[in-house]
C-alpha cells in the first residue's frame, strides 16, 4: 500500500501530465460517484427543461425573444442568489433577503424619484441602506449568538413593514429615471454585443493558460491541458451560441421598434459574477469563509476572527440583495410593496441550493446562482407558457427545490461515505 | 518519598539551557486547585512526555503554555526570559504551537489551505497558491512524509494518520521551536501510530523541542527522552526515560511516588521486578 503511495508521488513529481481527456473523464465521473456532483444536477435539469418545454410549446418557448426575457426574469433572483451563496457557506441563511432588496429599491425611488437626486446617489444610497441591514443581521448573529434563521424571519416581517412604510400601502413609486430603467430595458448594440463575448473568452482563456502553463512550469499541481481545451470549447461554444440567439431580432414588430443585442444586465451579471468568485477563491477572507463554514472551531484556532467573517457575509448578502432591488424596480418601471416579496427569497434560495451550494455550509460558489437561477427562470417561465394556474407553478417549484435539497443531502452523505 | 518534590532532570542534559522552563507554576480555578507549584523543563532536540491520570493537570498545564490560559503564580521562562504569555497568537509569535487532540482542521479544505489557514500567504491582497503549495511541499519533504496521494486533496480523504501528519506537518511550518502534541495517537491503529511517532522523532531530531502528552506507556517509552509526571496537579518526577521502567511510570502516574526509590544505578538491578509486577498488574 504504502509503495503504491510513494510511487504515485514520484509519479506526481516527474511525470509528463497524462494529457488524455478519457483520463480526465474517468476522474471527473469518479468525482462524482464519490459524492462531489457540483453543478452538474443543474445543468442536466437546465438541458431537461429546456428539451421538455421546447417540445410541448415549440411556437413560444424555444423563441429569441423568450430567451431573452428568461434572462430578465431570473436576474433579480440570480443576484440575490449570489449574496446567499456568502450566508448559506457559512451554514446560515438570510430570510429577509428578498424584503432587503425590496426596501432599498424603495429608498432609491425616494431618493430619485421623489426628490430629483441624480441616479448614482439614489444607487449609492440603496447600497448602503443594504449594507446597513446586513450589519445589524451580522451583529445580532455573530455577536448576540442569535440564530440567523430567527433574526432574519425577524428581519423579513420588519423589513416587509419598512417597505410598506416607506411606499405607502397600495402605494407605487415609479421609476423615472433613464438610466436606471436602462438595466434591464436596454440592450446593448449588438456589436458590443459581441465585442463583449471575445473579450471574455481571451481574458478568461489568457488567464487560465498563463496559470496553467505556470503552475506545471513550477512543478505544482496543474490543470491538464486536455481539460482546458475542452472548458475553452464549451465556453467558446456556448457563449456564442448565447450571443448569437440575443443578437436575432425578437421585436415582435420590428418595425415599430427593435429588439436585438445583449441585454444590458447580462455584463452587470458578469462583473457581480467575477468580483464575488474572486473574493471567495483569490483572497484570505474568501478562504476563511469557507474555513467558518467547514469547522468554525477550526478557524478559531487557527486565528480567525469567526465572528467578524460571519458579520461581513452577512453585509454582503444584504449589499448584493440591495443590488438585485434595483434590478427588479427596474425590471418592473417602479417598486411596490410587494418588490421582492412572495417567493423571491424561495426562488433565491432554491436557485443557490439546485446550483450545488450546500444548506450545510462550506460548499458553494457565485456560478452555483446563475446555473440554479436560470433553473428557477426556466420553471417559472415555462409554466407560464402551459398556463398553468399559479397554485401549480409554486407546487412545482417546491418540489423542484426538495428535489435539489435531496441530492445536496444524499451526495453528502455519499462523499462521508467516499471520504471526500 | 524523595521523588515527591519535584526535581531536576539529572543527566548530561541538564547542562544546556533549556527551551522552556516553569517555576512553581500555580493555576486554580474558583477553590479548584489545578496546578501546584509545578516546575518543568523542556529542551531542544528531546521529546518530553508529559503523562498523568485523568485529572492531573496536563490540559490545564499546556493551555498555560500556549496562552489560552494565563497562570496564577510562578515563572514562566523561555530561552531564559522571564515571559507573560497573554494570549495564543503570542505564544504562537515565540513559536509554540499545539497539535490538539480533536484536530482543528477543516474537512472542506486541502492540505495546503489548512497548512496556511488563518496565515495565508498574499501578494497584492491575493492568495499566493502557488507559493504555499511549493512551502506544504518542502515541510511534508522535510518531514519525510510520502504517504499522501496529493498535496491538492481534500483533507476529508485523509485517513486518522494522515490528518495527524497534516496537523503536525502545519505547526512546524512557522519555524516553531516547541510543538506540544496532545494525544496525536489516541485514535490510531498500529501502523498509523507507528508511523505519527516516526515523525515526532523526526521533529526533535530536527532540534525542535516536542511536548507529548499521551496515556499510552509504550508509545511514551518509545519515543521520549525526558518523561514529566503530573499527579494531582504537582509534578511527580521529571526524569530521564532511559531511567525508568514502564512500572515505574505507571506507579508515578497512580500513585504519585515511587515506593522504592532506587538510585540511578541501581535501577537496571530493580528493572525485572518492577516490570514483572507491572505485567501481573496490566493484564
Amino acid at each position: 500500500m504504502s509503495t503504491m503511495m510513494d510511487k504515485e508521488l514520484e509519479n506526481s513529481a516527474t511525470e509528463v501530465p497524462d494529457n488524455r481527456l478519457s483520463t480526465a473523464i474517468g476522474e471527473y465521473f469518479a468525482k462524482v460517484r464519490g459524492g462531489d456532483v457540483g453543478a452538474l444536477p443543474a445543468v442536466l435539469g437546465l438541458l431537461v427543461l429546456a428539451a421538455v418545454f421546447s417540445s410541448v410549446r415549440s411556437e413560444t418557448f424555444p423563441t429569441a425573444f423568450n430567451f431573452g426575457n428568461l434572462l430578465n426574469q431570473g436576474a433579480g433572483v440570480i443576484v440575490i442568489a449570489m449574496g446567499l451563496v456568502f450566508v448559506l457557506l457559512l451554514g446560515e441563511i438570510d430570510l429577509s433577503a428578498g424584503y432587503t432588496a425590496g426596501v432599498c429599491a424603495a429608498v432609491l425611488g425616494i431618493f430619485v424619484t421623489n426628490h430629483g437626486a441624480p441616479w448614482y446617489v439614489g444607487v449609492l444610497a440603496c447600497l448602503a441602506c443594504g449594507a446597513f441591514i446586513g450589519l445589524l443581521i451580522g451583529l445580532l448573529v455573530a455577536r448576540l449568538g442569535i440564530p440567523s434563521f430567527v433574526v432574519t424571519l425577524a428581519f423579513f416581517l420588519a423589513l416587509q413593514g419598512v417597505q410598506l412604510q416607506l411606499i405607502g400601502e397600495g402605494g407605487q413609486i415609479a421609476l423615472v429615471d433613464n438610466t436606471l430603467l436602462a438595466v434591464m430595458n436596454s440592450n446593448m448594440p449588438v456589436g458590443a454585443g459581441w465585442a463583449l463575448y471575445v473579450l471574455v473568452v481571451i481574458v478568461y482563456g489568457v488567464l487560465t493558460f498563463r496559470r496553467m502553463t505556470k503552475r506545471r512550469a513550477d512543478g505544482l499541481h496543474a490543470e491538464r491541458t486536455s481539460v482546458w481545451a475542452f472548458k475553452m470549447v464549451a465556453i467558446v461554444v456556448l457563449l456564442g451560441i448565447v450571443t448569437y440567439i440575443l443578437s436575432i431580432e425578437r421585436s415582435v414588430n420590428p418595425a415599430v421598434t427593435s429588439i436585438r443585442g445583449v441585454p444590458i444586465v447580462v455584463p452587470v451579471l458578469l462583473v457581480l459574477l467575477v468580483v464575488t468568485s474572486v473574493t471567495l477563491n483569490r483572497t484570505s477572507f474568501g478562504r476563511h469563509v469557507y474555513a467558518v463554514g467547514g469547522n468554525a472551531e477550526a478557524a478559531r484556532r487557527s486565528g480567525i476572527n469567526v465572528a467578524n467573517i460571519r458579520l461581513f457575509c452577512f453585509v454582503i448578502c444584504s449589499t448584493l440583495a440591495a443590488v438585485a432591488g434595483i434590478i427588479l424596480m427596474s425590471r418592473d418601471n417602479g417598486v411596490t410593496p410587494s418588490t421582492g416579496g412572495g417567493q423571491t427569497l424561495l426562488y433565491a434560495v432554491g436557485a443557490a441550493v439546485i446550483g450545488g451550494t450546500s444548506l450545510f455550509g462550506g460548499k458553494g460558489r457565485p456560478i452555483d446562482a446563475i446555473i440554479g437561477g436560470l433553473v428557477v427562470a426556466i420553471i417559472a417561465n415555462g409554466m407560464a407558457l402551459l398556463n398553468q394556474p399559479a397554485g401549480v407553478v409554486y407546487f412545482v417549484t417546491g418540489l423542484v427545490l426538495l428535489v435539489a435539497a435531496s441530492v445536496d443531502a444524499l451526495s453528502r452523505r455519499r462523499a462521508a461515505a467516499s471520504g471526500r | 518519598m524523595t521523588m515527591t518534590t519535584p526535581a531536576p532532570p539529572a543527566g548530561p542534559t541538564s547542562s544546556d539551557q533549556p527551551l522552556l522552563s516553569l517555576r512553581g507554576v500555580t493555576k486554580s480555578f474558583g477553590a479548584v486547585e489545578v496546578l501546584r507549584e509545578v516546575d518543568l523543563d523542556v529542551r531542544l532536540g528531546r521529546v518530553t512526555a508529559l503523562v498523568g491520570d485523568n485529572g492531573a493537570g496536563k490540559s490545564t498545564l499546556i493551555k498555560g503554555l500556549a496562552g489560552i490560559h494565563s497562570f496564577d503564580g510562578g515563572e514562566y521562562l523561555f530561552e531564559g526570559q522571564k515571559v507573560h504569555v497573554t494570549g495564543p497568537k503570542q505564544a504562537n509569535a515565540m513559536g509554540i504551537e499545539v497539535v490538539y487532540q480533536d484536530l482543528a482542521l477543516c474537512d472542506n479544505l486541502d492540505i495546503v489551505e489548512n497548512m496556511f489557514l488563518g496565515r495565508e500567504i498574499t501578494s497584492a491582497t491575493f492568495i499566493n497558491d502557488a507559493e504555499m503549495e511549493r512551502r506544504a511541499n518542502e515541510t511534508l519533504a522535510g518531514l519525510s512524509v510520502r504517504t499522501v496521494k496529493s498535496i491538492r486533496q481534500k483533507v476529508a480523504s485523509l485517513s486518522g494518520g494522515q490528518r495527524q501528519t497534516v496537523a503536525i506537518a502545519r505547526a512546524v511550518l512557522w519555524n516553531s521551536r516547541l510543538v506540544i502534541l496532545d494525544e496525536p495517537t489516541a485514535a490510531l491503529g498500529v501502523a498509523q501510530t507507528e508511523q505519527v511517532l516516526k515523525l515526532v522523532r523526526r521533529l526533535a531530531d530536527k532540534g525542535l523541542a516536542v511536548i507529548l502528552i499521551s496515556h499510552n506507556m509504550n508509545d511514551v517509552l518509545e519515543v521520549a527522552d525526558d518523561i514529566a509526571v503530573l499527579y494531582l496537579g504537582r509534578m511527580a518526577a521529571q526524569i530521564d526515560a532511559k531511567s525508568v521502567t514502564h512500572g515505574q511510570i505507571v506507579e508515578l502516574i497512580t500513585t504519585g511516588r515511587l515506593s522504592s526509590t532506587p538510585p540511578p544505578a541501581a535501577v537496571a538491578l530493580d528493572e525485572t521486578v518492577e516490570s514483572e509486577t507491572s505485567g501481573e498488574a496490566q493484564s
